[in-house]
């Protein structure tokens, strides 16, 4: 196959007067389209985070599965390791000593200048594609139809043990008192059932780092956590793609503060200018 | 036809308790060892299960699958595999293989046996298990489906056996065909059990189910080789022309099985080499802790050895077709214990890059758990033993007169009835349904 050859030295300037508005406008649309796609991609990629990591599908969604839709936002900066969220779950449901429900993983920093350790609340993310839903031959791990908490019917647990296995966030374990899997139910037994707000571990964090909430109303900081641009919000273990309900943020930030305080434009407030 | 009338014992090739009386002083005690290995893994499991499992045995929060299991899936594996060489002949036709179909079969009940014996000191609630899998199946549990299917397996293959003693060949072909395909069923949902956990990149993917059948065919021609000759030792008797003929179809087909496992093999440490979720396990394997698992037991014992050795029997050097498989076999248990164990030995939060999970977790197995898997072993064994007794080395009765019309059929052994004007083969074909 021969190419034509095209020698650009000898071609003649069309001038751009050739050219009419329609070709011009043409042009012009190819051009914002491409970048408008670039530009698209960059606001995707933004948001993209939180749309994994909301409850469900991409996007801000006006609609979650359940509701009230329990969810814990943890700000990771502002826990000091203090280890009272863990007594108060271990007290609060009953957990023996070789067993927890909730922990507080520690990560090491080097060169960093503001700080060397960074702590890290985990405990079961009531994923709304629970791994461990899935895996249970009788039933007797579920979501709660009308809140979404992964509870456990403890009757029918055969102690198998596979969901021990495909949970990935390590949430489970076997109780031999109960002679079933226990696990977070966001302290549904103890605490929710019976009028309280808050998980114990939430209600007994001094700091803040743990924040719980119903996320389909609008009024509650969870929901206003979640729903926000200006920082960023993750899971753990995106890849797994559970649809987790524990979202995790940076904690000690100024942008936070003003959210939660409704002033939106403190920085860019036109009228200032 | 007053010759049709057998009597059942013989037809059955049963010979009952007898047997085990005038067996030799030897191997009383060989059953007597394996009776007591039995009775003392299952006191000890018992006792596990009184005093309760987290205080006696090795495995962890994370590390929650442990020797039990590996033992377990041993099990299923031989007795999927047995059944799986064993249809060639007896519903596929292969006329090779049908001598060994009746040992393969029994056998095979009784690894899924074991293999139940060992998972009932696994799983903490084996009763409530009975109740709550009929009550409130979970349809899209791999492990629901795999507990289901290897139960009606079982089934099938328990009736398969009875239709093989009564020389029932459409019937007995059927219940195999069935018994093949709910085995086939079952043992790809094992391997997904364990492929289909999200968290786990060391086991997750189609790999696993589709390995498993494989590697359940190799264990099957593996292990009826090793019981074939074992029972040629046993009994010297039971070889003839048509079961030198089945074992060395059965080596040919054992030495592409073992082929077809090293090329997996292979694929599975170079993918898992550049895999960032697999990358430490398979680096464990070829010179971490579990470098000698997998050099020495997985790929000297299991693979190379036995395909050297089985090549060079040309299938017809008993002794060391024994001694190719028998090692094989224990190459096999570590197969299956180097799927299990590393698979959890990286935590979930291993990746978040915290001081807590920094390390490998680590397993080893304790006293209970050695004990109860050597339950199921032992109830295996001692059901071998017993059988090449009492079943007479899963032969017919050769000194009993054929009777009127009868002849012994060159394919499975059995005795058939010719009818009017037929000829011995046209007979064969019409009992093994083969047109």
């Amino acid at each position: 196959m021969k190419f034509p050859k095209i020698n650009f030295d000898t071609l003649k300037n069309e001038g751009t007067k050739s050219v009419t508005a329609q070709e011009r406008r043409n042009f012009l649309k190819l051009g914002l389209t491409v970048a408008g796609v670039y530009a698209g991609g960059k606001i995707l990629s933004l948001t993209s985070v939180i749309g994994t990591a909301h409850a469900s599908g991409v996007g801000f969604v006006e609609k979650y599965p359940y509701n009230p839709h329990y969810s814990m936002v943890i700000r990771q900066t502002l826990c000091i390791d203090c280890e009272k969220c863990v007594d108060a779950c271990k007290v609060t449901n009953n957990i023996p000593d070789y067993g927890y429900r909730t922990r507080i993983l520690t990560k090491k920093y080097t060169g960093k200048l503001d700080k060397q350790v960074e702590f890290i609340p985990v405990l079961c993310n009531h994923c709304n594609s629970a791994p461990c839903v899935r895996a249970c031959p009788t039933k007797a791990t579920y979501k709660d139809p009308v809140t979404g908490i992964v509870r456990m019917e403890s009757k029918k647990c055969i102690g198998c043990k596979t969901c021990m296995l495909a949970c990935p966030y390590d949430a489970r374990y076997f109780s031999a008192e109960r002679r079933a899997v226990d696990k977070c139910d966001f302290c549904w037994e103890e605490r929710l059932s019976q009028g309280e707000k808050l998980t114990a571990c939430a209600a007994a964090c001094p700091t803040g780092a743990r924040t719980f909430g119903n996320l389909t109303d609008p009024e509650n900081i969870v929901y206003k956590l979640v729903h926000q641009l200006e920082e960023q919000v993750w899971v753990l273990r995106p890849a797994d793609d559970t649809k987790p309900n524990i979202f995790y943020m940076k904690g000690n930030m100024r942008s936070v503060d003003n959210i939660l305080n409704e002033q939106r434009f403190k920085y860019f407030d036109p009228d200032k200018i | 036809m007053a010759g049709r009338m057998v009597d059942i014992s013989k037809r059955w090739g049963f010979h009952g308790v007898d047997a085990l009386k005038n067996a030799s002083p030897g191997y009383k005690m060989i059953m007597g060892l394996f009776a007591l290995l039995a009775l003392a893994g299952a006191a000890v499991g018992l006792h596990g299960l009184l005093v309760g499992y987290h205080h006696v045995y090795g495995v962890t929060r994370q590390v929650s699958w442990g020797l039990l299991i590996s033992a377990y899936i041993f099990c299923v594996v031989t007795s999927t595999g047995l059944c799986i060489v064993s249809s060639i002949g007896h519903v596929f036709g292969g006329e090779a293989f049908m001598p060994i179909a009746k040992r393969a079969v029994y056998m095979s009940i009784m690894f899924m046996f074991g293999g139940f014996c060992i998972i009932f000191f696994d799983i903490e609630n084996p009763f409530r298990m009975a109740i709550w899998n009929v009550l409130s199946p979970n349809f899209v549990s791999n492990m629901w489906w795999m507990g289901t299917l290897y139960g009606a397996y079982l089934v099938f293959m328990i009736i398969e056996y009875y239709f093989l003693l009564e020389q029932n060949h459409s019937l007995s072909r059927l219940m195999g065909f069935l018994g093949l395909v709910v085995g086939i069923a079952a043992h790809s949902n094992l391997g997904a059990v364990f492929g289909m956990l999200h968290g786990r990149p060391f086991w997750y993917g189609p790999y696993l189910p589709i390995y498993f059948i494989f590697s359940a065919a190799m264990s099957g021609g593996c292990a009826i080789l090793f019981f074939t000759t074992l029972g040629w030792k046993i009994n010297p008797e039971i070889m003839n022309q048509r079961m030198e003929r089945a074992v060395k179809a059965v080596t040919q087909i054992t030495i592409f099985l073992i082929s077809v496992i090293i090329f997996f093999t292979i694929w599975k440490i170079i993918t898992g080499m550049v895999s960032e979720g697999k990358h430490l396990v398979i680096m464990s394997f070829l010179s971490g802790d579990y470098s000698i698992n997998f050099w020495v037991f997985e790929i000297f014992l299991g693979m190379f050895l036995p395909l050297f050795l089985l090549i060079r029997s040309r299938g017809n050097n008993f002794n060391l077709i024994m001694w190719a498989t028998g090692l094989m076999m224990i190459g096999i248990f570590f197969m299956r214990y180097d799927i299990v164990i590393p698979g959890q030995m990286e935590s979930v939060y291993h990746s978040l890059g915290v001081v807590e999970e920094a390390n490998l977790l680590t397993y080893t197995p304790s006293f209970h758990e050695i004990m109860a898997s050597l339950f199921g072993i032992g109830v295996i064994a001692l059901a071998y033993f017993v059988g090449e007794k009492m079943l007479n080395g899963h032969q017919l009765e050769k000194h009993e007169i054929v009777p009127e019309g009868g002849y012994i059929c060159p394919g499975c052994g059995a005795i058939h009835f010719m009818e009017e004007g037929e000829t011995e083969e046209d007979a064969m074909k019409r009992h093994h349904r083969i047109w």
